[in-house]
Protein backbone atom coordinates (compact mmCIF):
# COMPACT_ATOMS: atom_id res chain seq x y z
CA UNK A 1 0.00 0.00 0.00
CA UNK A 2 1.16 3.50 -0.71
CA UNK A 3 2.52 5.20 2.41
CA UNK A 4 1.16 8.70 2.79
CA UNK A 5 2.84 9.39 6.13
CA UNK A 6 6.40 8.76 7.19
CA UNK A 7 7.05 5.77 9.46
CA UNK A 8 7.80 6.71 13.07
CA UNK A 9 11.56 6.37 12.78
CA UNK A 10 11.64 8.60 9.70
CA UNK A 11 9.76 11.61 11.10
CA UNK A 12 11.93 14.65 10.71
CA UNK A 13 12.66 16.63 13.89
CA UNK A 14 14.43 19.87 14.66
CA UNK A 15 18.19 19.52 14.84
CA UNK A 16 21.07 21.71 15.83
CA UNK A 17 21.23 25.41 15.04
CA UNK A 18 24.84 26.40 14.47
CA UNK A 19 26.13 29.79 15.61
CA UNK A 20 26.29 32.68 13.20
CA UNK A 21 29.80 33.61 12.01
CA UNK A 22 31.24 36.69 13.81
CA UNK A 23 30.95 40.01 12.04
CA UNK A 24 29.22 38.63 8.97
CA UNK A 25 26.69 41.03 7.45
CA UNK A 26 25.39 39.08 4.46
CA UNK A 27 24.01 35.83 5.88
CA UNK A 28 22.08 33.05 4.17
CA UNK A 29 20.24 30.44 6.23
CA UNK A 30 20.61 26.81 5.19
CA UNK A 31 18.20 24.24 6.67
CA UNK A 32 19.66 20.85 5.85
CA UNK A 33 18.28 17.33 6.34
CA UNK A 34 20.56 15.24 8.54
CA UNK A 35 20.41 11.52 9.19
CA UNK A 36 23.10 9.08 10.14
CA UNK A 37 22.95 5.26 10.16
CA UNK A 38 25.44 5.27 13.06
CA UNK A 39 22.94 6.21 15.78
CA UNK A 40 19.28 5.44 16.41
CA UNK A 41 18.14 9.03 16.10
CA UNK A 42 15.39 10.23 13.76
CA UNK A 43 16.31 12.52 10.89
CA UNK A 44 16.54 16.21 11.82
CA UNK A 45 16.92 19.59 10.17
CA UNK A 46 20.14 21.40 11.10
CA UNK A 47 20.38 25.14 10.56
CA UNK A 48 23.56 26.78 9.29
CA UNK A 49 24.36 30.43 8.58
CA UNK A 50 26.63 31.05 5.63
CA UNK A 51 28.48 34.34 5.10
CA UNK A 52 27.76 35.13 1.45
CA UNK A 53 30.56 37.71 1.31
CA UNK A 54 33.14 34.93 1.63
CA UNK A 55 31.31 32.25 -0.32
CA UNK A 56 30.89 31.27 -3.96
CA UNK A 57 27.52 31.94 -5.65
CA UNK A 58 26.11 28.43 -5.99
CA UNK A 59 24.22 26.25 -3.49
CA UNK A 60 27.05 23.73 -3.71
CA UNK A 61 29.54 26.46 -2.72
CA UNK A 62 27.43 27.03 0.39
CA UNK A 63 27.38 23.33 1.26
CA UNK A 64 31.13 23.01 0.76
CA UNK A 65 31.70 26.08 2.93
CA UNK A 66 29.51 24.54 5.66
CA UNK A 67 31.46 21.27 5.48
CA UNK A 68 34.84 23.02 5.46
CA UNK A 69 34.23 25.68 8.07
CA UNK A 70 31.20 24.85 10.21
CA UNK A 71 30.37 21.13 10.33
CA UNK A 72 32.68 18.50 8.75
CA UNK A 73 30.15 15.74 9.48
CA UNK A 74 27.73 17.05 6.82
CA UNK A 75 27.65 14.40 4.08
CA UNK A 76 26.80 14.96 0.41
CA UNK A 77 28.06 13.85 -3.00
CA UNK A 78 29.76 16.28 -5.34
CA UNK A 79 32.40 16.12 -7.98
CA UNK A 80 32.53 18.20 -11.15
CA UNK A 81 30.83 21.40 -9.85
CA UNK A 82 29.64 22.19 -13.39
CA UNK A 83 26.50 20.12 -13.97
CA UNK A 84 28.04 17.26 -15.88
CA UNK A 85 28.53 14.49 -13.31
CA UNK A 86 25.12 14.57 -11.62
CA UNK A 87 26.54 13.78 -8.19
CA UNK A 88 25.10 16.73 -6.28
CA UNK A 89 21.46 16.08 -7.22
CA UNK A 90 19.29 16.95 -4.22
CA UNK A 91 15.98 18.55 -3.32
CA UNK A 92 16.49 22.31 -2.96
CA UNK A 93 13.49 24.36 -1.81
CA UNK A 94 11.11 21.69 -3.04
CA UNK A 95 12.63 20.99 -6.44
CA UNK A 96 15.06 18.25 -7.40
CA UNK A 97 18.06 19.88 -9.02
CA UNK A 98 21.84 20.07 -9.06
CA UNK A 99 23.35 22.07 -6.20
CA UNK A 100 26.26 23.12 -8.43
CA UNK A 101 24.18 24.79 -11.15
CA UNK A 102 21.62 26.38 -8.83
CA UNK A 103 22.48 29.87 -7.68
CA UNK A 104 21.78 31.06 -4.14
CA UNK A 105 20.33 34.25 -5.63
CA UNK A 106 17.50 32.17 -7.12
CA UNK A 107 15.87 32.10 -3.67
CA UNK A 108 14.83 34.99 -1.49
CA UNK A 109 14.48 33.38 1.92
CA UNK A 110 16.00 30.32 3.58
CA UNK A 111 17.43 27.46 1.58
CA UNK A 112 15.93 24.10 2.54
CA UNK A 113 17.86 21.07 1.39
CA UNK A 114 16.74 17.44 1.46
CA UNK A 115 18.06 14.32 -0.27
CA UNK A 116 16.33 13.16 -3.47
CA UNK A 117 12.81 12.04 -2.46
CA UNK A 118 11.67 8.47 -1.94
CA UNK A 119 15.03 6.74 -2.09
CA UNK A 120 16.72 5.01 0.84
CA UNK A 121 19.16 7.41 2.50
CA UNK A 122 22.77 6.33 3.01
CA UNK A 123 23.59 9.41 5.09
CA UNK A 124 22.40 13.05 5.15
CA UNK A 125 22.02 14.11 1.50
CA UNK A 126 23.31 10.87 -0.04
CA UNK A 127 20.56 8.64 -1.50
CA UNK A 128 21.02 4.95 -2.26
CA UNK A 129 20.59 4.73 -6.05
CA UNK A 130 21.35 1.00 -6.37
CA UNK A 131 17.93 0.20 -7.89
CA UNK A 132 18.19 3.16 -10.28
CA UNK A 133 21.57 1.99 -11.59
CA UNK A 134 20.36 -1.62 -11.90
CA UNK A 135 17.42 -0.34 -13.95
CA UNK A 136 19.87 1.50 -16.18
CA UNK A 137 21.85 -1.72 -16.66
CA UNK A 138 18.62 -3.56 -17.53
CA UNK A 139 18.07 -1.53 -20.70
CA UNK A 140 21.55 -2.49 -21.97
CA UNK A 141 22.77 1.05 -22.66
CA UNK A 142 25.27 0.29 -25.38
CA UNK A 143 25.18 0.00 -29.14
CA UNK A 144 23.97 -3.41 -30.32
CA UNK A 145 24.21 -4.40 -33.97
CA UNK A 146 24.33 -7.60 -36.04
CA UNK A 147 26.19 -5.95 -38.90
CA UNK A 148 29.91 -6.60 -38.31
CA UNK A 149 31.91 -3.56 -37.31
CA UNK A 150 33.26 -1.68 -40.31
CA UNK A 151 37.02 -1.20 -40.46
CA UNK A 152 36.57 2.37 -39.28
CA UNK A 153 33.56 3.75 -37.37
CA UNK A 154 29.81 3.11 -37.90
CA UNK A 155 28.60 6.08 -39.90
CA UNK A 156 25.57 8.19 -39.02
CA UNK A 157 23.95 10.90 -41.11
CA UNK A 158 23.76 14.41 -39.75
CA UNK A 159 19.96 14.13 -39.56
CA UNK A 160 20.12 10.87 -37.62
CA UNK A 161 22.67 12.34 -35.24
CA UNK A 162 20.32 15.24 -34.56
CA UNK A 163 17.73 12.78 -33.27
CA UNK A 164 19.99 12.20 -30.27
CA UNK A 165 19.94 15.87 -29.30
CA UNK A 166 17.91 16.35 -26.15
CA UNK A 167 18.74 12.78 -25.13
CA UNK A 168 22.52 12.41 -25.06
CA UNK A 169 22.79 15.33 -22.61
CA UNK A 170 21.18 13.26 -19.83
CA UNK A 171 23.69 12.82 -17.01
CA UNK A 172 21.63 10.29 -15.00
CA UNK A 173 21.43 12.52 -11.94
CA UNK A 174 18.06 10.90 -11.04
CA UNK A 175 16.33 14.25 -10.42
CA UNK A 176 13.50 13.33 -12.80
CA UNK A 177 12.89 9.77 -11.66
CA UNK A 178 12.82 10.75 -7.99
CA UNK A 179 10.37 13.59 -8.74
CA UNK A 180 7.91 11.20 -10.39
CA UNK A 181 5.00 10.07 -8.17
CA UNK A 182 4.56 6.97 -10.29
CA UNK A 183 8.22 6.13 -9.62
CA UNK A 184 7.71 6.78 -5.89
CA UNK A 185 4.93 4.18 -5.72
CA UNK A 186 6.24 1.62 -8.18
CA UNK A 187 10.01 1.99 -8.60
CA UNK A 188 10.38 -1.76 -8.13
CA UNK A 189 8.80 -2.33 -11.55
CA UNK A 190 8.42 1.05 -13.32
CA UNK A 191 11.69 2.08 -14.96
CA UNK A 192 11.11 5.81 -14.44
CA UNK A 193 11.74 8.79 -16.72
CA UNK A 194 15.54 8.83 -16.67
CA UNK A 195 15.94 5.18 -17.66
CA UNK A 196 13.16 5.40 -20.28
CA UNK A 197 14.80 8.47 -21.83
CA UNK A 198 18.07 6.53 -21.96
CA UNK A 199 16.26 3.54 -23.49
CA UNK A 200 14.80 5.83 -26.16
CA UNK A 201 18.27 7.23 -26.82
CA UNK A 202 19.29 3.72 -28.04
CA UNK A 203 15.94 2.95 -29.70
CA UNK A 204 16.27 5.86 -32.11
CA UNK A 205 20.02 5.55 -32.65
CA UNK A 206 20.34 4.86 -36.38
CA UNK A 207 23.32 2.56 -35.78
CA UNK A 208 21.59 0.33 -33.23
CA UNK A 209 19.90 -2.75 -34.74
CA UNK A 210 18.19 -4.10 -31.62
CA UNK A 211 15.28 -1.65 -31.76
CA UNK A 212 12.66 -4.39 -31.72
CA UNK A 213 14.24 -6.25 -28.81
CA UNK A 214 14.53 -2.99 -26.89
CA UNK A 215 10.83 -2.26 -27.44
CA UNK A 216 9.98 -5.86 -26.46
CA UNK A 217 11.86 -5.36 -23.22
CA UNK A 218 9.89 -2.20 -22.42
CA UNK A 219 6.43 -3.36 -23.50
CA UNK A 220 5.04 -3.99 -20.05
CA UNK A 221 2.20 -2.50 -17.98
CA UNK A 222 4.73 -1.47 -15.35
CA UNK A 223 8.12 -0.92 -16.99
CA UNK A 224 6.74 1.63 -19.49
CA UNK A 225 3.03 2.16 -18.96
CA UNK A 226 3.21 3.36 -15.34
CA UNK A 227 4.07 6.73 -16.91
CA UNK A 228 0.86 8.76 -16.64
CA UNK A 229 2.30 11.90 -18.25
CA UNK A 230 2.52 13.76 -14.94
CA UNK A 231 5.40 15.82 -16.43
CA UNK A 232 7.29 16.40 -13.16
CA UNK A 233 10.30 14.93 -14.98
CA UNK A 234 10.34 17.64 -17.64
CA UNK A 235 9.68 20.30 -15.01
CA UNK A 236 12.56 19.36 -12.78
CA UNK A 237 15.31 18.29 -15.22
CA UNK A 238 18.34 20.47 -14.43
CA UNK A 239 19.58 19.97 -17.99
CA UNK A 240 16.29 21.18 -19.51
CA UNK A 241 15.50 17.83 -21.14
CA UNK A 242 12.04 16.34 -21.66
CA UNK A 243 11.89 12.68 -20.57
CA UNK A 244 8.07 12.72 -20.86
CA UNK A 245 8.40 13.38 -24.59
CA UNK A 246 10.86 10.51 -25.00
CA UNK A 247 8.42 8.21 -23.20
CA UNK A 248 5.56 9.42 -25.44
CA UNK A 249 7.70 8.60 -28.49
CA UNK A 250 8.27 5.08 -27.17
CA UNK A 251 4.52 4.65 -26.65
CA UNK A 252 3.91 5.83 -30.22
CA UNK A 253 6.40 3.26 -31.53
CA UNK A 254 4.60 0.54 -29.55
CA UNK A 255 1.39 1.37 -31.42
CA UNK A 256 3.17 1.84 -34.73
CA UNK A 257 4.72 -1.64 -34.72
CA UNK A 258 1.46 -3.50 -34.05
CA UNK B 1 16.86 -9.78 -0.89
CA UNK B 2 20.25 -9.06 0.63
CA UNK B 3 22.15 -11.67 -1.33
CA UNK B 4 20.49 -11.04 -4.67
CA UNK B 5 22.07 -8.81 -7.27
CA UNK B 6 19.97 -5.66 -7.82
CA UNK B 7 19.65 -6.54 -11.51
CA UNK B 8 17.87 -9.79 -10.56
CA UNK B 9 15.12 -7.75 -8.87
CA UNK B 10 14.86 -5.25 -11.72
CA UNK B 11 14.61 -7.92 -14.43
CA UNK B 12 12.05 -9.75 -12.29
CA UNK B 13 9.78 -12.04 -14.28
CA UNK B 14 10.63 -10.24 -17.51
CA UNK B 15 8.55 -8.01 -19.73
CA UNK B 16 4.85 -8.91 -20.00
CA UNK B 17 4.94 -7.93 -23.70
CA UNK B 18 1.59 -6.21 -23.31
CA UNK B 19 0.09 -2.96 -22.10
CA UNK B 20 -0.08 -1.27 -25.48
CA UNK B 21 -3.64 -2.44 -26.18
CA UNK B 22 -4.73 -1.28 -22.73
CA UNK B 23 -3.10 2.13 -23.20
CA UNK B 24 -4.44 2.56 -26.75
CA UNK B 25 -7.99 1.57 -25.84
CA UNK B 26 -7.95 4.06 -22.98
CA UNK B 27 -6.97 6.86 -25.40
CA UNK B 28 -9.49 5.79 -28.07
CA UNK B 29 -12.40 5.59 -25.60
CA UNK B 30 -11.38 8.97 -24.17
CA UNK B 31 -11.59 10.58 -27.61
CA UNK B 32 -14.85 8.77 -28.40
CA UNK B 33 -16.44 10.03 -25.20
CA UNK B 34 -16.04 13.71 -26.18
CA UNK B 35 -18.74 13.82 -28.91
CA UNK B 36 -20.79 11.06 -27.27
CA UNK B 37 -21.02 12.98 -24.01
CA UNK B 38 -21.83 16.26 -25.72
CA UNK B 39 -24.80 14.70 -27.49
CA UNK B 40 -25.74 12.29 -24.70
CA UNK B 41 -25.72 14.95 -22.01
CA UNK B 42 -27.66 17.33 -24.26
CA UNK B 43 -30.43 14.70 -24.47
CA UNK B 44 -30.45 14.18 -20.72
CA UNK B 45 -30.44 17.92 -19.92
CA UNK B 46 -33.26 18.60 -22.40
CA UNK B 47 -35.33 15.89 -20.78
CA UNK B 48 -34.98 17.14 -17.21
CA UNK B 49 -38.49 17.30 -15.72
CA UNK B 50 -40.14 15.71 -18.76
CA UNK B 51 -42.78 13.02 -18.29
CA UNK B 52 -42.22 9.36 -19.16
CA UNK B 53 -43.97 9.53 -22.53
CA UNK B 54 -41.72 12.36 -23.73
CA UNK B 55 -38.59 10.61 -22.50
CA UNK B 56 -39.71 7.40 -24.15
CA UNK B 57 -40.52 9.11 -27.45
CA UNK B 58 -37.17 10.93 -27.54
CA UNK B 59 -34.81 8.20 -26.40
CA UNK B 60 -36.41 5.35 -28.31
CA UNK B 61 -35.45 6.97 -31.60
CA UNK B 62 -32.60 4.99 -33.24
CA UNK B 63 -30.10 7.87 -33.21
CA UNK B 64 -30.63 8.67 -29.52
CA UNK B 65 -30.48 5.02 -28.48
CA UNK B 66 -27.34 4.49 -30.53
CA UNK B 67 -25.57 7.50 -28.99
CA UNK B 68 -26.56 6.45 -25.47
CA UNK B 69 -25.46 2.85 -26.02
CA UNK B 70 -22.11 3.93 -27.44
CA UNK B 71 -21.70 6.42 -24.60
CA UNK B 72 -22.38 3.70 -22.01
CA UNK B 73 -20.01 1.25 -23.71
CA UNK B 74 -17.17 3.76 -24.01
CA UNK B 75 -17.67 5.09 -20.48
CA UNK B 76 -17.72 1.80 -18.65
CA UNK B 77 -14.88 0.31 -20.67
CA UNK B 78 -12.83 3.48 -20.03
CA UNK B 79 -13.80 3.37 -16.36
CA UNK B 80 -12.69 -0.25 -16.04
CA UNK B 81 -9.35 0.45 -17.72
CA UNK B 82 -8.69 3.59 -15.69
CA UNK B 83 -9.64 2.20 -12.30
CA UNK B 84 -7.49 -0.85 -13.00
CA UNK B 85 -4.47 1.44 -13.40
CA UNK B 86 -5.32 3.33 -10.21
CA UNK B 87 -5.59 0.07 -8.25
CA UNK B 88 -2.32 -1.24 -9.70
CA UNK B 89 -0.63 2.06 -8.87
CA UNK B 90 -1.62 2.35 -5.25
CA UNK B 91 -2.50 -1.10 -3.88
CA UNK B 92 0.56 -3.24 -3.30
CA UNK B 93 -0.86 -5.99 -1.09
CA UNK B 94 -1.39 -8.85 -3.55
CA UNK B 95 -4.61 -10.19 -1.97
CA UNK B 96 -6.28 -6.75 -1.69
CA UNK B 97 -5.18 -5.86 -5.21
CA UNK B 98 -6.57 -9.12 -6.62
CA UNK B 99 -9.95 -8.64 -4.94
CA UNK B 100 -10.24 -4.99 -5.98
CA UNK B 101 -9.30 -5.78 -9.60
CA UNK B 102 -11.98 -8.48 -9.70
CA UNK B 103 -14.54 -6.14 -8.13
CA UNK B 104 -13.62 -3.44 -10.62
CA UNK B 105 -14.24 -5.75 -13.58
CA UNK B 106 -17.49 -7.10 -12.16
CA UNK B 107 -18.97 -3.77 -11.05
CA UNK B 108 -18.14 -2.06 -14.35
CA UNK B 109 -19.64 -4.98 -16.31
CA UNK B 110 -22.80 -5.19 -14.20
CA UNK B 111 -23.52 -1.45 -14.00
CA UNK B 112 -22.59 -0.91 -17.64
CA UNK B 113 -24.81 -3.75 -18.85
CA UNK B 114 -27.66 -2.59 -16.62
CA UNK B 115 -27.44 0.89 -18.13
CA UNK B 116 -27.32 -0.58 -21.63
CA UNK B 117 -30.30 -2.78 -20.86
CA UNK B 118 -32.34 0.26 -19.79
CA UNK B 119 -31.62 1.97 -23.11
CA UNK B 120 -32.33 -1.21 -25.08
CA UNK B 121 -35.68 -1.62 -23.34
CA UNK B 122 -36.63 1.89 -24.42
CA UNK B 123 -35.28 1.41 -27.94
CA UNK B 124 -36.96 -1.95 -28.52
CA UNK B 125 -40.25 -0.85 -26.99
CA UNK B 126 -40.35 -0.89 -23.16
Amino acid sequence: MVELTLPKNSRVGTGKTHTKPDGAKNLKTFNVYRWSPDDDKNPAIDTYYVDLDTCGPMILDGLIKIKNEIDPTLTFRRSCREGICGSCAMNINGTNTLACTTGMDEFNGDINIYPLPHQPVVKDLVPDLTNFYAQYASIQPWLQAETPSPSKERLQSKEDREKLDGLYECILCACCSTSCPSYWWNSDRFLGPAILLQAYRWIIDSRDEHTGERLDNLEDPFRLYRCHTIMNCANTCPKGLNPAKAIAEIKKMMVERR
Amino acid sequence: MGMRAPLKNVRGLGSAKEGTTHWWHQKVTAVAMIPLFVIGLAYVICLVGADYATVYNTLSRPFASLVLLLMIAATFYHLKLGLQVVIEDYIHTESTKFILLLLNSFVCAVVGLAAALAVLKLALGG
